[in-house]
């Protein structure tokens, strides 16, 4: 397989660079800096198996390096690893092991500046601070690309693949684990993040903020510190990902923070102390995902309006939405709820009295959180069926008028 | 045998036993009388240890019976109404009481044959009728040859020839020096089993002493006017003694 | 002392009660296998069934054979026994023939319908509400004399854990809702029984609430080896100061 990939790239770097440059093998022993530094632009660099000790390896000119069968770079804990500072760089097929571990500057396995056309792919990054790096660049692909650091502390590690004030970048494929932030994103706008595997990182899976404009697709974040953070962002497609086993205080599927204009569609949220958690944010549309045994589906707090849950899964959540307020102006329709208990008469599937996806318990914890002992004790259960006989507490206009049946079926994943 | 001094019993407010004294000697079979609510069967309790006295001391064998309960091998018991654990059967049952008292192996069955009961092994109790299982609890009083029988009205519901069983084997203990003390309400009962009578009220010992004696004071010869006679004095006296209760 | 426990064992496990009881518990394991979806909702129904119905059964029961077998009781205190003995026949032979309800009734279509090893916790409190609640029966029991009475009585400790001291417990928090209350409220779930099975086992099958901000605590504390320990010791506490109240009593107790 990796063979496949393999070849395939060089046919495909082949085609994009055809008419530049020579190729140069470097061997075991040999410095790659002094390579590169011979090289002509656009030459490609062979770097047979074996172990490479450097580190600040600098890239000054457009120059393909290659790995064959992935030789091993060993920065020995010192400063970066790669510096790129060119348009048209693509580095592929390299094991690129112990950056230094500087807050200050930042040290990371790849770092590009000012960057054009980069190829960052198949590279196995382990134990380095950062993982792949940009800053002011554009029409990067980061692609199948395995990282990860060891750490066992938050400020002990960097981010996987990190961007700053990017644009027009392709993240596919990758998986991060380890790391402070899987993917953190800032300043970053037209790019894709797809299928990319994020798990076990220290602080959040994907993090970003004042990126508009992108989409992520059939990403997997999994077991993250926090979950995923985004924020102060709008126009933000996030279709059939998946966010899974954030447990924990302050641990969500995901938190939106300022995030509007956007569509969240297809996702599954499973199994987090919250799905989504939403603070300020508007005009965004919630369709067709699935929240399954989470603590809260959603806590959607007063300063989020106008935003619509339509056509979604609500199973096994022991809350399925909570709120602070109880002024609520966002819309709730077609969704199916596990917990509805209304009929219907006319065999539309949709259900003929509405529902309350807030009960009065779920209100309760959250002005007192400590109630949350009481839990699945037969006073909360009586409580909630007099709350539902006669509504007095719970937010009036948090109502789903036309609940589903029977659940959506959005397949097999989201079983 | 059995010293009964200074007990004082309280249920509630009422007083039922109030500073009780009685002693009874091995080889004398009493008959303990007295009107309803007298106190005979909080005395019998009290000696088997099932009612706690509040103050006063009972000495079994010479021995305190405070937080004792060895002395009970010494003693048979048949109670007033027995009840048995519904699903045991006879002879699980016998077995169950002859397993509290490892230390005992010759059992008396003298009575379970009499009365014909070791054909009725396999029946569970419940199945049994009131007269039945009036006699498992004689047989059991008598099984474990005790010194000292205490038989709260142990012919009441036996048909007339398991009567006559259990009266035999009585008089066939009692000369042998057993300890009886009976308690029932057939005078002529008491009169043939026992030599010594007791008479109970308010909680006192209204009088104590051989049947002759009793027939001496009363100046009756009959056994059963003599304890009418008992009854009318002891009514007598009531008002002094009780202003509060009637 | 493992004499009379034999003989009552043999007596109340071959009575009508314990064969309809076990009874019972399969009925409504299987119906709830039959009716929920996955393993995750049975788990939850069964719990309901352990906090609600198997405290409840088990009092009225134990008080009910307390009554019922007071004349075998006294003549047990005319044999040459121990009034201990006599009172933890009684009682364990309860005790011994409630759980095996429960681990036949629950456990065995566990068995056969799968399970989950967090069920094996289930069972556990089921069994240690069933010794609480008898424990409490009996206590009941010793204190009148009167059948009616005692029922009284248990059914109002039932009531009281499994209802009005959640309402008191919600007040408190409520009214002091500005205060840090997690010690508090772990102070508090530690003085009812029923509150503290139901969150071991929460902590077994249903943690998703108990991940929240203050959850975390609530779950730090029952998750870790410490605070495992001081629960079961707090349960197994309950377990046993009824028990040897009600024995006290039991032994000065006139018959």
């Amino acid at each position: 397989m990796k063979a496949i990939i393999f070849i395939w790239t060089l046919a495909l770097l082949g085609v994009i660079f055809p008419v530049f440059g020579n190729t140069l093998q470097i061997k075991p022993g040999q410095s790659i800096q002094a390579a590169i530094d011979k090289a002509e632009s656009g030459d490609t660099l062979l770097i047979a198996k074996g172990l490479y000790q450097e580190n600040e390896i600098t890239i000054r000119k457009p120059l393909t390096l290659i790995g064959q069968d992935f030789p091993v770079i060993d920065g020995q804990n010192k400063g970066n690893i790669i510096l790129v500072a060119a348009a048209q760089v693509n580095i592929v097929g390299l094991e690129l092991i112990n950056t230094g571990f500087s807050n200050m500057e930042d040290s990371a396995a790849i770092k590009f500046f000012d960057s054009d056309e980069a190829t960052v792919e198949n590279n196995r990054l382990n134990n380095t601070f950062f993982g792949i790096h940009f800053s002011n660049s554009k029409n990067m692909r980061i692609r199948g690309n395995q990282l990860r650091s060891t750490s066992e502390k938050e400020y002990q590690t960097g981010n996987g693949i990190h961007l700053w004030k990017c644009h027009h970048a392709t993240i596919e494929n990758n998986f991060v684990t380890g790391h402070r932030d899987g993917i953190y994103l800032e300043f970053v706008t037209n790019s894709t993040a797809i299928k990319n595997l994020i798990e076990d990182n220290k602080r959040y899976g994907l993090h970003f903020m004042f990126s508009h404009d992108n989409s992520y697709v059939e990403n997997t974040f999994k077991k993250n510190g926090a979950g995923v953070s985004v924020m102060y962002t709008r126009n933000v497609l996030m279709k059939d990902n998946i966010f899974e086993d954030n447990w924990g205080p302050g641990s969500y599927g995901i938190l939106l923070k300022d995030i509007s204009n956007s569509e969240v569609t297809g996702n599954i949220f499973r199994k987090n102390t919250v799905g989504i958690y939403m603070e300020g944010s508007s005009r965004t549309t919630f369709k067709n995902n699935t929240f399954r045994e989470n603590g809260w589906a959603l806590k959607l707090m007063a300063s989020c309006d106008d935003n619509t849950f339509v056509a979604n899964n609500f199973i096994a959540n022991t809350f399925d939405i909570s709120t602070n307020g109880s002024l609520i102006l966002n819309k709730l329709t077609e969704n199916y709820w596990d917990k509805y208990e209304g009929y219907d008469l006319n065999k539309d599937q949709i259900g003929d009295i509405p529902y309350r996806p807030i009960n009065l318990y779920s209100v309760i914890v959250e002005k007192i959180p400590a109630a949350v002992m009481l839990w699945r004790s037969f006073l909360i259960g009586l409580l909630d069926r007099i709350e539902k006989a006669i509504p007095s507490i719970t937010p009036e206009n948090m109502v789903d008028n036309s609940p589903k049946l029977r659940p959506y079926d959005f397949g097999k994943q989201h079983l | 045998m059995i010293s009964v001094n200074n007990i004082y019993k309280k249920f509630g407010s009422l007083e039922v036993l109030q500073d009780f004294n009685l002693n009874f000697e091995a080889g004398i079979s009493y008959a303990m009388m007295g009107p309803n609510g007298s106190g005979k069967t909080t005395l019998i309790k009290t000696i088997l240890g099932m009612v706690i006295p509040d103050s006063g001391d009972i000495e079994v064998q010479g021995k305190s019976i405070k937080g004792e309960f060895a002395y009970r091998a010494n003693i048979g018991y048949m109670p007033q109404i027995g009840r048995y654990p519904g699903n045991i059967k006879i002879g699980q049952l016998f077995r169950m009481m002859q397993d509290m008292r490892p230390g005992i192996e010759n059992y008396d069955m003298e009575l379970v044959r009499n009365f014909g009961l070791d054909e009725m092994m396999d029946k569970p109790m419940h199945t049994l009728s009131g007269g039945t299982r009036q006699k498992v609890s004689a047989c059991l009083a008598f099984m474990f040859h005790p010194v000292i029988y205490i038989l709260d009205e142990p012919t009441a519901g036996l048909d007339p020839m398991a009567v006559e069983v259990l009266k035999n084997k009585i008089k066939k203990e009692r000369d042998q020096g057993k300890l009886f003390l009976i308690t029932s309400h057939i005078l002529s009962e008491l009169e043939e089993l026992t030599t010594h009578a007791i008479y109970l009220y308010e909680g006192k010992v209204f009088f104590n002493n051989s049947i002759e004696e009793l027939k001496e004071t009363t100046g009756e010869t009959k056994f059963s006017t003599a304890i009418a006679r008992l009854m009318e004095w002891s009514l007598k006296k009531q008002p002094q003694k009780k202003p509060n209760h009637v | 002392m493992f004499k009379l426990l034999k003989y009552s064992l043999y007596d109340i496990v071959k009575s009508r009660f314990a064969i309809l009881y076990t009874l019972f518990m399969v009925l409504v394991t299987v119906s709830i296998y039959q009716i929920s979806e996955d393993l995750s909702k049975v788990s939850l129904s069964l719990l309901n069934i352990m906090l609600m119905i198997v405290p409840l059964i088990s009092a009225v029961f134990a008080t009910t054979h307390f009554f019922n077998n007071l004349e075998f009781t006294e003549l047990m205190l005319a044999q040459p026994v121990k009034r201990r003995d006599v009172f933890l026949s009684q009682l364990l032979a309860v005790i011994i023939m409630l759980s095996l309800a429960i681990l036949i009734g629950i456990g065995l279509p566990m068995a056969i319908w799968g399970a989950e090893s967090s069920l094996l916790v289930l069972l556990a409190a089921g069994i240690a509400l069933s010794i609480v609640f008898a424990g409490l029966a009996f206590l009941a029991s010793v204190l009148t004399r009167d059948k009616a009475k005692a029922i009284g009585i248990t059914l109002s400790f039932w009531i009281y854990f499994s209802l009005v001291y959640d309402g008191l417990v919600l007040y408190v928090i409520y009214s002091f809702a500005d205060y840090p209350l997690e010690k508090a409220t772990l102070a508090m779930v530690m003085l009812n029984p029923v509150d503290l099975a139901r969150i071991i086992m929460l902590m077994q099958l249903d943690i998703s609430a108990l991940m929240g901000y203050t959850g975390a605590f609530f779950q730090q504390f029952f998750g870790s080896a410490k605070g495992i320990m001081l629960t079961s010791g707090v349960l197994l506490i309950w377990m046993v100061w009824p028990v040897l109240l009600s024995m006290r009593i039991f032994k000065k107790k006139d018959f």
